[in-house]
């Protein structure tokens, strides 16, 4: 099948293209630069002032995994202000704050998204993080596995094992729960929860294994960095949400020692405590220190006004928070001496002080970091918002005058405790672009997706110029996934299944040994049965798995 | 014949994986680590391996259209049962979106009552192997845990070793309700259970004294349908002075009317626990005949758990008003689909509608229903996955035989297609 797509304005930031007029040639899915000469073309596509982009990644997303099926569980009342029609190619389902998995994976596609990732893939849950997954049409997907609060690490490092052992476990469990990154959250603060502490700073040390965070992230970052995973170690920091914790957040920066690491939903962890209320924004600050440390991403895990729900692996700061609870329900779990998680329903209000700076900090921070390849769009959905508020968000980064029309509406002390209005700064397309594509696919990386260039897949999104961003961006003409045109003017009209992408770094077979003899004493299942094997994605026949390569091994 | 170890068990809901099985054609038999529930469970032998239609024996193919026809003439159908692997409810959803049924789970009028409490207030809870390592301290509410599940204390409480006591033998275990059917309870120190008994119906009333009790809130009476006051403040001390109390219940055993407020003062009592400077958790029983494996699927495709209707062409959720068994006795629904890939004794309800059954293989009927489909057991004729009890962990089961038997999924999807 070849497929020619005519005249469009293409940005593709991967190949350093920037707003020229390009055809671009599809053969069986993939890019080419020229077809065979004598090769018929079977389908063209007059593109001529449309705007021409790679398929968008989410690079962090709750999609798949026990707590997004507990926050359904929690909010029948929420799904039913958003039914989801069956249609004769579309299955039924809910949507809104936490969405249905078909309704997920079309509403996805339906706004140019090609691939989603999950970032908190518990190793003991991972079946049920890939089993979600696989009912989410259209994109490709893929996760991060939670490490740092089980009780194996731990014991590991109070037993002082080398790093080669640590590295060895971290690329094993990667291999088990299928991963292609790997992801820490409020480091050894999960654990710490279970022995009863209910906050734990950088250097705090658990209270059982005297073990601190910031160990804990060092041997992390390093394992991940010497068994080649490209994704640097994926953080959510200590102090989620507690105000003056951006000191923290900049001393985890600065002390991982240069070492590769990407800092998410960082708006959740850019909190001062000047005014009035105690709490000011660090969001200057945290900038300032991301395009200083230039080891260091972020996302910004923007926060949007409105009905949500947060499920968060962080139940030691989702309990401290269960206060907020809005709807007055909430879930937390411990988790198998893996980890656990917290599930609290949440209605961020613009005349809410505190809700409304922190809108402010979010976008404070996509402003004012200088280097579009160092931060990500996201919402860190459900829990800053739905995915679904992203056309919105990329129109208050775009447009100056409609985001001071909004700052206007918020409260008004939270507008006196921004410097938001005096950012002049407005995203161009080709930085939309490197924020939801070509950085999105280099950061997790993916090896042949978030391009348009020769030999990538042809995920491919076409929009309609339109100066409100908003509209432009939540209702694409086309959208193409592996080259098969999945959406038309904002509508799925195919539906297809995508990859799972993971990474298989090496480790020391040895490694078993000592697993199998703590599953034994400790565990409540057989380390053989605790590792997911290839055919659990692929059997149904609609699944498979695409390897990623790894950095070379020095 | 071969031998399989580390086999693991749908049956048991705890998730038992170290199981040894003999294999001898279709003949299945537990060599070590079984129960009486798994072992049976695994040596049922397979009798049936024709489809029937009207009692004739007929083809698979013909009987799928027969069951397509009997589902495209229904105005209101129910899928229920839901008694299956993952990958069967997937089919149960396919089939449900596109024929508009019911999806009911057999087991959700007992779940209801967590469900209810669930999604009015939500819990705090916790799993298996932190209990395993963790749990100093037991309160067992309304529930013979032995009899539901013959090696819980075996494999969770009276283990050797554990990460964080230092003795195993020394948890305390305290009944509250119901008294337990055995000795399993003993700890190998020999310290026999605390059982303080009451009827079912009082177990609200007790509760909520003892959750008050918790709350340091004065009590003038000094008993509660006949328990003592004193014991009741001596466990709530205890509930505050133990390092990690896990609460347990069974939803399905607390049977009397408005039990979901039980469940719920259980729950926002171990809340209530976690601000007086310890940690409880809550742990619910349940995760037999799939039930979890179904709630937790259509949780994913629905978003809401298997009490769930699709006959307005999206989903709809009512844990009362989508009861099948309410539905098919008031005239409600006119064609039943029957999903029990796991037992036999669990037979459809009592219905003059017609009614397909798609069930393991052995399943005997007072009245032959017009569609029967006998497939395989997952984790004896195919491989596939099941929730246990803490909804967290899917096992992954394993294939042990090769009956030929169809999966409940390929039964239902080639149902589905037919549509």
């Amino acid at each position: 099948m070849l497929i020619k797509l005519t005249g469009g304005t293409v940005y593709d930031p991967a190949s350093g293209i920037d707003g020229q007029v390009k055809t671009l040639f599809v053969l069986d899915g993939k890019f080419i630069n020229q077809p065979p000469a004598e090769m018929p073309i079977d389908k063209e596509y007059d593109l001529k002032g449309k705007v021409v982009m790679a398929g968008a990644i989410d690079m962090h997303t709750h999609i798949g995994g026990g707590k997004g099926n507990i926050a359904r569980m929690l909010i029948p009342e929420d799904h039913r202000k958003d039914p989801v029609y069956r249609s004769d190619i579309t299955r039924s389902g809910c949507g809104h704050a936490m969405p249905s998995s078909f309704t997920a994976g079309y509403r996805y596609a339906e706004m140019g998204y090609t691939a989603g990732f999950e970032p908190a893939i518990l190793p003991v849950n991972a079946r049920q993080a890939h089993m979600e997954m696989a009912d989410i049409p259209i994109l490709d997907k893929g996760g991060y596995v939670m490490l740092g609060s089980d009780d194996y690490l731990l014991r590991m490092l109070t037993a002082k094992k080398d790093q080669k052992a640590i590295n060895d476990y971290v690329a094993w469990t990667m291999n088990a729960a299928k991963a292609i990154g790997v992801k820490v959250v409020n480091p050894g603060g999960i654990n710490a929860f279970k022995f009863n502490q209910r906050q734990l700073d950088l250097d705090e040390k658990n209270a059982h294994y005297n073990v601190t965070p910031r160990e804990i992230l060092q041997v992390l970052a390093t394992a991940v960095k010497e068994i080649g995973v490209k994704h640097p170690l994926h953080v959510h920091g200590c102090n989620l949400g507690v105000p003056g914790n951006v000191e923290t957040t900049i001393d985890t920066m600065q002390g991982i020692g240069g070492l590769p690491m990407h800092l998410t939903h960082i708006q959740f962890h850019s909190y001062g405590t000047e005014g009035d209320f105690k709490f000011s924004s660090g969001g200057a600050a945290i900038a300032e220190a991301i395009n200083k440390n230039k080891n260091i991403t972020a996302d910004v895990g923007q926060i949007l006004f409105g009905q949500t729900i947060t499920a968060s692996g962080d139940n030691m700061r989702q309990h401290a928070n269960h206060g907020f609870a809005n709807p007055n329900k909430w879930v937390c779990m411990d988790i198998e001496c893996d980890a656990g998680c917290g599930v609290v329903p949440f209605k961020y209000r613009d005349q809410n002080f505190v809700n409304a700076l922190q809108w402010a900090i979010g976008l404070e921070i996509f402003l004012l970091v200088d280097d579009p390849w160092c931060v990500f769009l996201t919402t860190d959905h459900p829990n800053g918002a739905p995915f679904t508020t992203y056309p919105h968000l990329i129109r208050l980064l775009m447009d100056k005058s409609f985001r001071n029309d909004m700052l206007a509406t918020i409260h008004p002390e939270a507008q006196k405790m921004t410097t938001l209005a005096s950012i002049d700064r407005e995203y161009s397309l080709q930085e939309i672009a490197i924020l939801t594509r070509a950085g999105a696919a280099k950061l997790i990386g993916l090896d042949d997706r978030g391009s348009l260039g020769e030999g990538a897949w042809a995920d491919i999104t076409v929009y309609t110029e339109n100066t409100d961003r908003e509209k432009m961006f939540e209702k694409p003409d086309y959208v193409f996934k592996d080259g098969e045109l999945v959406v038309v003017d904002g509508k799925v009209v195919h539906t297809t299944w995508g990859t799972t992408h993971i990474v298989t770094p090496e480790w020391d077979n040895s490694v078993e040994k000592s697993l199998e003899k703590y599953f034994d004493r400790f565990m409540t299942m057989k380390l053989g049965n605790f590792k997911m094997s290839n055919d659990e994605i692929t059997e149904d026949g609609r699944g498979s798995l695409t390897a990623h390569s790894l950095n070379s091994i020095s | 014949m071969t031998e399989i170890t580390e086999v693991p068990s749908p049956f048991c809901g705890i998730g038992a994986d170290d199981l040894s099985v003999q294999v001898d054609g279709n003949s299945v038999k537990v060599t070590a680590n079984g129960c009486t529930v798994n072992t049976p469970a695994f040596e049922q032998s397979i009798t049936d391996t024709s489809a029937r239609v009207n009692g004739e024996e007929v083809s698979l193919g013909l009987a799928i259209a027969k069951a397509a026809d009997l589902l495209r003439a229904s105005n209101q159908p129910i899928m229920g049962g839901c008694a299956s692997d993952v990958n069967g409810m997937r089919g149960v959803m396919a089939v449900a979106d596109k024929a508009g049924a019911v999806v009911d789970n057999m087991n959700f009028t007992g779940a209801r009552r967590n469900f209810l409490a669930l999604q009015d207030t939500g819990w705090m809870n916790t799993t298996l192997a932190e209990i395993k390592n963790r749990c100093d301290y037991l309160l067992v509410v309304g529930v013979d845990l032995e009899g539901f599940s013959p090696r819980f204390f075996e494999r969770y409480l009276w283990n050797k070793e554990s990460m964080f006591l230092d003795d195993t033998s020394n948890r305390e275990i305290v009944y509250l309700g119901k008294a337990p059917s055995g000795n399993a309870s003993t700890s190998p120190a020999g310290v026999s259970a605390k059982v303080l008994e009451c009827a079912d119906a009082n177990l609200p009333e007790v509760m909520a004294v003892l959750r008050a009790l918790v709350k340091n809130k004065k009590i003038v009476a000094e008993s509660v349908c006949g328990i003592a006051v004193s014991e009741l403040q001596t466990i709530a001390e205890q509930l505050k002075a133990t390092k990690y109390s896990v609460v347990t219940w069974a939803a399905g055993a607390l049977n009397f009317d408005q039990a979901e407020l039980t469940v719920q003062m259980l729950s926002e009592m171990v809340k209530d626990l976690n601000t007086v400077d310890t940690r409880s958790s809550g742990f619910p029983l349940g995760g037999k005949e799939g039930d979890q494996t179904a709630n937790q699927v259509c949780g994913w495709i629905s978003a809401y758990p298997a009490r769930a209707k699709f006959s307005a062409g999206y989903p709809e959720y009512d844990p009362f008003l989508f009861d099948s068994a309410v539905m098919l006795e008031n005239g409600e629904a006119d064609a039943l689909c029957w999903v029990q890939a796991f037992n036999i004794a669990s037979v459809p309800p009592k219905t003059d509608v017609p009614t397909i059954v798609v069930a393991r293989s052995g399943m005997v009927f007072d009245k032959e229903p017009d569609v029967f489909i006998p497939v395989g057991t997952p984790g004896i004729d195919h491989a596939g996955h099941a929730y246990r009890l803490d909804s967290v962990v899917a096992i992954r089961l394993k294939k042990l035989r090769h009956s030929g038997l169809p999966s409940t999924a390929e039964v239902l999807n080639a149902i589905e297609q037919a549509l």
